[in-house]
Parts: C-alpha cells; sequence; structure tokens
C-alpha cells in the first residue's frame, strides 16, 4: 500500500458569513476507504469540496495527492473523479450521452458501455437526466466520477435516496474500486455504510474531527458491550455482581430488566447464566448488544446521526 | 503500490484539449438544438417574423423591398436569440443544476469551458444564417455592400450579447434570468429596429434606443446590406463599447455556483 497519505488536511476553517462550517478540523485519510461521517450541517460537503478545489480555505492547509486543490487544479483535477450531492448533469442530456462525454474528457476512460451495464444505467434509454429517478441520476453521478479511472474518487452522501437494492450495488462498486487500488473518500450519516465499507472513519460534529479510526477501534474505544434479559423482578444483583469479573456492572434497568455491561466474552455469559440457574430465574430474551458506530456517535456528540 | 490489471486500476489523465473543446461544444450544440424553447427562439420567431412582415404589409419599412429592409434586422435578432437569450437561460441552468460545477471539476478548463460555448454559439449562428438567407433570398432579397463589414457585425455583436447573456446567467438565479432574457428579447425586438424603423419612435427616444446593441447591431447591417455602405463605424464602435463592458462585466461577477 502507498504511505503517502491521499488527503491530509490541516486546521481547516471555512466560515460562510458569521457562520463557520468548518472550524479547525484536522484529517488525514490514507489510501483505501475513507468515510466522513456525521449529522447533517456538521461540515461534511464543506470539507469534501475544499478537498475537490470548489472551495477556498479561510486559513490552514489541504493537501490532496500531494497538491494544493487551488493552485495545481489543472494537475490535479484529472487524478480525482467527483460525485457531487446532487445535479451535475445537462437536464436535457441523457444518461449514456452526459457519461461518454464524460470519458471524453479524459486520456483512458473506462469502457463506457460496460460500466452502464455494471450500474444498471441501461434501461435508462433515451430518457433524459430530468426525467430519470432520482436513483438513477445518483448512478449516473457515480459512473462519472468513476469514468474517468481516477487515483481517488469523492463520493458525497453517494446512497442518498438510493432504494436497498441500488444501496448494495453502490457499496459493492466501493469495494470493487477500493480492490482495484482506487481510493475512495465518502461522505455519509448512515453508520452502517461506514461500517461495511470503510477502512477508517472520521466522525465530524460542529465543523471538527471528533473521532478517527478503524471501525473496530472506534467501536471497542467507546463504551463496553451489554449484555441484557429479563427476569423476576428485584433479583439481588448485588449477588450477581460478586459473581462477575471486578470491572464488571450490572444493574436492574426498569423492573425485570437487567443489565450487564464490561467485557462481554463466553466466560462471562456463562457465569450470568449459571448465577440464573442457581437463583431459579429463566432469563428471557438474553442478549449481547455490540456496540454500534452509532452507539459511538451518540456517546461523543450526545446527538442522533440522522437529525 | 496499486494492483495491476482491475477494471478500475487507476490510469488517470486529461484529454487533449483540443479533443476535450470540440466534444464540449458538440455537446452544448447538441443541447441547444434539443431544447424546444430554444428552437422557438433561435429558429421559429425570427423565421415566423421575416415571412409575416415580408409578405404582410403592416409596418411601413419605407422605399424599396420589406425584405431588403427585414432581412438585416432578422439577421441581428438571431444573433441576439442565440448569444444572449439562448446561451443566459441555457448557462442559468446550467448553473442552477450544478453543471458547471461538476465541469469545473473535470479536466476541462474554465477557459475551454467558455471557448465551447462560443463554438456552439458560432455553430447555431451560422445554421441561422443560412436559413434566414435562403428564405430571403426566397422572398426576393437583393443585399449588397461588404461581407467582411456583415461579418465583423456579426462577430462583434455576438461579442456584446455573449457578455449581457452571461453576465445574467452568472449572477441571476435562473428563474430570473430567465424572464428577464426573455423580456428583454421582447423588448429589444420591438425597440431595436429589427422589424419597427427606429425613426417610428419619438425623437428623444431615437437617440437612446440607438445606442442599444441590438439597434447598432441592426442598423449597421442594414446600412452594409441595404444601402451598400463600407464600414459602419459608428455601430462597430457601440457594439465595441457593449462587448467590452458586457464581457468585462461578466468576467467580473459571474459566479460558477
Amino acid at each position: 500500500m502507498r504511505s503517502e497519505p491521499v488527503v491530509q488536511v490541516q486546521a481547516l476553517v471555512k466560515r460562510y458569513g458569521t457562520k463557520t462550517a468548518v472550524d479547525g478540523l484536522d484529517l488525514v485519510a490514507q489510501a483505501g476507504v475513507t468515510a466522513v461521517l456525521g449529522p447533517n450541517g456538521a461540515g461534511k460537503t464543506t470539507t469534501v469540496e475544499t478537498c475537490e478545489g470548489y472551495r477556498r480555505p479561510d486559513s490552514g492547509t489541504v493537501r490532496v495527492l500531494g497538491l494544493d486543490p487551488v493552485r495545481q487544479a489543472r494537475e490535479l483535477r484529472p487524478r480525482i473523479g467527483v460525485m457531487l450531492q446532487s445535479g451535475g448533469v445537462y437536464s436535457g442530456a441523457r444518461a449514456d450521452e452526459m457519461l461518454r462525454h464524460t470519458a471524453k474528457l479524459h486520456a483512458h476512460p473506462l469502457d463506457v458501455d460496460a460500466l452502464i451495464e455494471r450500474l444498471g444505467l441501461g434501461s435508462c434509454g433515451r430518457t433524459t437526466y430530468r426525467r430519470l429517478s432520482g436513483g438513477q441520476q445518483q448512478r449516473l453521478a457515480l459512473a462519472m466520477a468513476v469514468v474517468g479511472r481516477p487515483e481517488l474518487v469523492f463520493l458525497d452522501e453517494p446512497t442518498a435516496g438510493l432504494d436497498p437494492q441500488a444501496r448494495r450495488s453502490t457499496w459493492d462498486l466501493v469495494r470493487e474500486l477500493r480492490a482495484d487500488g482506487v481510493s475512495v473518500i465518502l461522505t455519509t450519516h448512515h453508520m452502517d455504510e461506514a461500517e461495511q465499507l470503510a477502512d477508517d472513519v472520521a466522525i465530524i460534529d460542529a465543523g471538527r474531527v471528533i473521532a478517527q479510526g478503524s471501525p473496530e477501534e472506534l467501536c471497542r474505544g467507546g463504551a463496553e458491550n451489554t449484555l441484557r434479559f429479563t427476569g423476576r423482578p428485584g433479583l439481588d444483583v448485588g449477588s450477581l455482581l460478586k459473581a462477575l469479573p471486578s470491572d464488571t456492572a450490572a444493574a436492574e434497568l426498569t423492573p425485570g430488566v437487567y443489565r450487564v455491561s464490561g467485557k462481554i466474552d463466553p466466560q462471562l455469559l456463562a457465569t450470568v447464566t449459571s448465577w440464573c440457574a442457581q437463583h431459579g430465574v429463566m432469563p428471557d430474551g438474553i442478549s449481547v448488544e455490540r456496540h454500534t458506530l452509532e452507539d459511538v456517535f451518540l456517546e461523543l456528540t450526545g446527538k442522533e446521526l440522522r437529525s | 503500490m496499486t494492483t495491476a490489471g482491475g477494471t478500475y486500476t487507476p490510469r488517470p489523465g486529461a484529454a487533449p484539449l483540443p479533443r476535450m473543446i470540440a466534444a464540449q461544444a458538440a455537446l452544448e450544440t447538441k443541447m441547444l438544438l434539443r431544447n424546444g424553447e430554444q428552437l422557438l427562439l433561435t429558429v421559429i420567431i425570427p423565421t415566423l417574423l421575416l415571412v409575416l412582415f415580408g409578405s404582410v404589409d403592416i409596418v411601413d419599412t419605407g422605399e424599396g423591398k420589406a425584405v431588403d429592409f427585414l432581412a438585416p434586422g432578422i439577421l441581428a435578432l438571431a444573433v441576439m436569440s442565440t448569444a444572449f437569450t439562448g446561451q443566459a437561460i441555457a448557462t442559468g441552468f446550467e448553473r442552477r443544476y450544478g453543471v458547471l460545477k461538476r465541469l469545473a471539476a473535470s479536466p476541462l478548463p474554465r477557459w475551454g469551458l467558455m471557448t465551447a460555448k462560443t463554438i456552439s454559439v458560432l455553430v447555431t449562428e451560422i445554421l441561422q444564417v443560412v436559413l434566414v438567407t435562403v428564405i430571403a433570398f426566397a422572398m426576393g432579397w437583393s443585399p449588397q455592400g461588404n461581407p467582411f463589414a456583415v461579418l465583423l457585425l456579426l462577430v462583434l455583436g455576438t461579442a456584446a450579447f455573449s457578455g449581457l447573456g452571461l453576465l445574467m446567467a452568472g449572477t441571476l438565479k435562473a428563474e430570473a434570468t430567465l424572464a428577464a432574457a426573455n423580456l428583454v428579447f421582447l423588448l429589444l425586438l420591438v425597440g431595436g429596429g429589427v422589424v419597427v424603423p427606429l425613426d417610428k419612435f419619438p425623437d428623444a427616444a431615437q437617440s437612446v434606443l440607438g445606442l442599444l446593441p441590438i439597434s447598432a447591431l441592426s442598423d449597421g447591417l442594414r446600412d452594409v446590406l441595404q444601402h451598400g455602405a463600407g464600414m459602419p463605424w459608428g455601430d462597430l464602435g457601440i457594439l465595441a463599447v457593449w462587448a467590452v463592458l458586457g464581457l468585462g462585466a461578466a468576467a467580473r461577477f459571474f459566479r460558477w455556483e
């Protein structure tokens, strides 16, 4: 793998009037797939659009493939692929026409017919862009981002508004890009998308990166996993605690609902069930809950992602 | 390093500039010719006006055949419809729908895009001039004068109207551009000496109307094609001033998003 980062953002500040959209943001993205995760208005699009050369930083530095996206735009543009959040196509153009045109702007484009086939755009036929469905418009924008065989692709909410099947198909394409050595920066507010696709996740809130790491690292780094079960109300939690390892907590959340939190492993599960057996308790609905990025986000910001 | 041989294995690079510009110009022209409202403006209205005013005695066009007065005015109208109205509306909506933004991230440089737009305008104008000329000849038109002067007028007129059209498209909302470009088209059609001679207006109005780019273009074309004048320097001068002001303001104030 390439050791040089594909994107380096240092102390980026970007204001629109009196509103600070990006507030001293630091982000380093290595080759592979990096997800920029955050709620609406967190500064994801502003950050990505600064990397794409659309916005001039108010302060801070941005390097993409080692280049300044504003001053070295001519050099950078052929090497990146851009999918905007919406639009970008002549309303009177057909999907294949627009994709062929985008291909013509590049020296060694992908085979357009194969790409149309791959993204299921063949059924668009002679329909012009304005009459395509939202999902077809999204897939066309994605195709336009990759057709020039770029080294790095920016996808701004690539699956927003897609049905589950189209979403999976987009995920598959991102995985294929990664396998073929294309780096991807994608913004999303779907945790599952970040967990499924990303090697690295940067969580953004209020214009700053508040956590970054692999999905596993982030989930591990947050609060511990939990085990829940239901039983008779008023069980002696103290005696359960004595049976458990010292760094474990247990509590009766609501009458009859118990939660054990800590390092949940098979040994601990066995301890809990044997304690239940000793006390003549049938632990109904016993479940182990793995920590998700959504939980991590909630803990870090106190906010729901999908606001 | 990257994996070799996959479908998506990076192989970036811009196409050669002339190829990019040619592709862009071809696409822009195709979009324009496919758009019904644009065809109405650039083809149907000029043709209808020429045929209608040339065959029915609605306006007193002075001495000589009506078509000799009308054809230069309709050529001026054709230039305005494409370089100003058509270009303003198309570019306004391209800006609104993120087309300009998306192209800005492509290997095609901005000046390349503007060059392609100009080529597309010129190609459309050539089609219009051929159409108007053929119809006018069928109606018995007998043009005179220096073809080079005509060409110079058409080019300067195109520059002046392009500047104004792009200024509008790059500063107003797409809907406002649509409304304003159509309104200006209508007003200039009536008050710019296209089909109604300027001397039908009061004296005070005439001196102001005469400074409009459409009046300078139709008057200049008429001087040459109808009256066989040499170089209509006054009209060329007015068009040059509009071109410098319009293109200068467009370059200064155009917003790409």
